[in-house]
């Protein structure tokens, strides 16, 4: 097959080139998917409100950029302010906690004010999807619908490159993005305090539930704090995504979703 | 202005009820979400975006009666980050936050052990956010809290949205002068009228006046 032609049909004797090597075992369990991971080797990408990387909970960071105007035109800058809220820290936490030896990145889109906030979000994920990371964690989403299409597209490039994007739903009755978009790993929350319980939705947009519930967080300071939002869900799924890339490199969104899917603890794979 | 909107704003103007009406339904939504909640105070924000700035619009309990009208920037802090991340939270022991507690004891001089928040949405737009501080520690929190919140936060947003309108309606007939000013007034003096054919019978005189007027 000639590799400068674009892939749009296979022809017989092209076949034999797009060979892949397969492991997959006859029952994907827990065990096989994170028994025994760190994390260790994957990219974490925390798109927030920046991130303490001296918390004790979040063990420092590999990077930390943050989004600014400069004028009308956003910027990519090193990020000397670090948190401007504490949520990015507690995101970070978490991811920290299910995979201890991830590398974790920031990038704070928030603290510039309200206006042009889906610029910087927009902008920010850009950025992280051209560094490759392998799991990006955004716990937020925009309502504007202008911001839709160019989201829409960002996130299809990271599904096609193999940068996961894991979002946090939204639980109210808007319209909102990127969590919705089918290339996007979107988490609501159970009610269980147990960060190792997750389910898969029969009945998306959103896909999965995680833990959301009382969760002692990282936060300013090197203070804790006890939160609840589906915001802290999805750095759990992030957390557990790092866990299988960590185990399993190389496997695209599709097969770590499957892979997430079969081992929820609502369909059978759980042990 | 001309566009077809500053028209209508203007006609409304003249009908809309007051001011006070919709702040009272604000300050209705926080006493109600208060109670049910069992919390020592409520509090709705409104974002100003000319300012960029989160302005207390309802208070109830904790803080009423001085927060109203008081300024924090939208960028940062909790209320912030709910407003720009459109994400519900609640979180159990502020106290521990640094930042938060320091910031509140300056702006409001109580400090919160606890807070919910959540965005006021109304389309595609983020108006404001509705706190709750302190809710009643016997309740056995669940996310049915959060959602029955959101319930709230639904009228709160329509609430917020109906109060800006009006606001703009206002500024277009205070600025009294211009075509729009004029459509204000009419609206306002046929809403005072006795019956409905006062406002025909007033149009017809008025169109054999500017008729006259042209000739």
């Amino acid at each position: 097959m000639n590799p400068d032609l674009p892939a749009w049909s296979l022809t017989a004797d092209a076949v034999q080139d797009i060979a892949i090597a397969s492991q997959w075992p006859d029952r994907v369990t827990r065990d096989w998917a994170i028994g025994g991971a760190t994390g260790e080797g994957v990219d974490v990408c925390i798109l927030d409100s920046g991130v303490d990387g001296e918390h004790s909970l979040v063990g420092g960071l590999q990077s930390a950029v943050a989004v600014v105007f400069e004028g009308e035109e956003t910027q990519i800058v090193p990020d000397d302010v670090g948190d401007v809220v504490g949520h990015g820290t507690a995101c970070a936490g978490i991811v920290r906690t299910l995979a201890p030896e991830c590398r974790l990145h920031s990038v704070r889109v928030l603290g510039s004010g309200n206006t042009g906030t889906g610029d910087l979000i927009l902008a920010g994920l850009e950025y992280a999807i051209e560094q490759g990371f392998d799991v990006v964690n955004m716990s937020l989403s925009t309502t504007k619908r202008r911001f839709a299409e160019l989201l829409h597209e960002l996130a299809d490039d990271a599904y096609f490159q193999g940068t996961v994007l894991v979002a946090s739903a939204h639980n109210m009755p808007v319209e909102s993005y990127p969590w919705r978009f089918s290339s996007v790993i979107s988490v609501g929350s159970h009610e269980g305090t147990d960060s190792w319980e997750w389910y898969a939705n029969p009945s998306p947009p959103v896909e999965f539930f995680a833990r959301g519930l009382d969760i002692d967080v990282a936060w300013f300071g090197g203070s804790t704090l006890c939160c609840t939002g589906n915001s802290f869900a999805a750095p759990h799924i992030a957390g557990l995504s790092a866990l299988v890339l960590s185990k399993h490199p190389g496997l695209t969104p599709f097969q770590l979703k499957s892979i997430l899917y079969l081992t929820a603890s609502n369909t059978g794979g759980s042990e | 202005m001309t566009d077809g909107n500053s028209y209508r704003e203007a006609v409304a103007a003249g009908m809309l009820p007051s001011e006070e009406s919709h702040q009272a339904l604000l300050q209705s939504i926080v006493n109600v979400a208060r109670a049910i909640f069992g919390a020592k105070a409520s509090s709705i924000f409104l974002l100003d975006t000319a300012t960029d700035e989160l302005v207390f619009e309802a208070v109830s309990g904790e803080g009423e009666g001085d927060l109203v009208g008081m300024r924090i920037p939208s960028s940062t802090g909790i209320a912030g980050w709910v407003l720009i991340t459109g994400q519900p939270i609640v979180i159990d022991d502020l106290q521990q936050d640094p930042r938060f507690a320091r910031q509140a004891a300056e702006r409001t001089g109580y400090v919160p052990k606890g807070l919910m928040a959540v965005p006021l949405v109304n389309g595609e737009n983020t108006l404001g956010v509705l706190q709750v501080l302190d809710r009643a520690k016997d309740r056995t929190f669940s996310l049915g809290e959060i959602d029955l919140l959101i319930l709230f936060a639904n009228q709160a947003a329509i609430g917020l949205d109906l109060l800006q309108t009006a606001r703009r309606a206002r500024a277009v007939t205070e600025r009294g002068e211009g075509s729009e000013a004029v459509v204000a007034r009419l609206a306002a003096l046929l809403e005072h009228a006795k019956d409905d054919s006062a406002g025909l019978r007033l149009l017809e005189s008025l169109e054999a006046v500017l008729a006259r007027l042209g000739e």
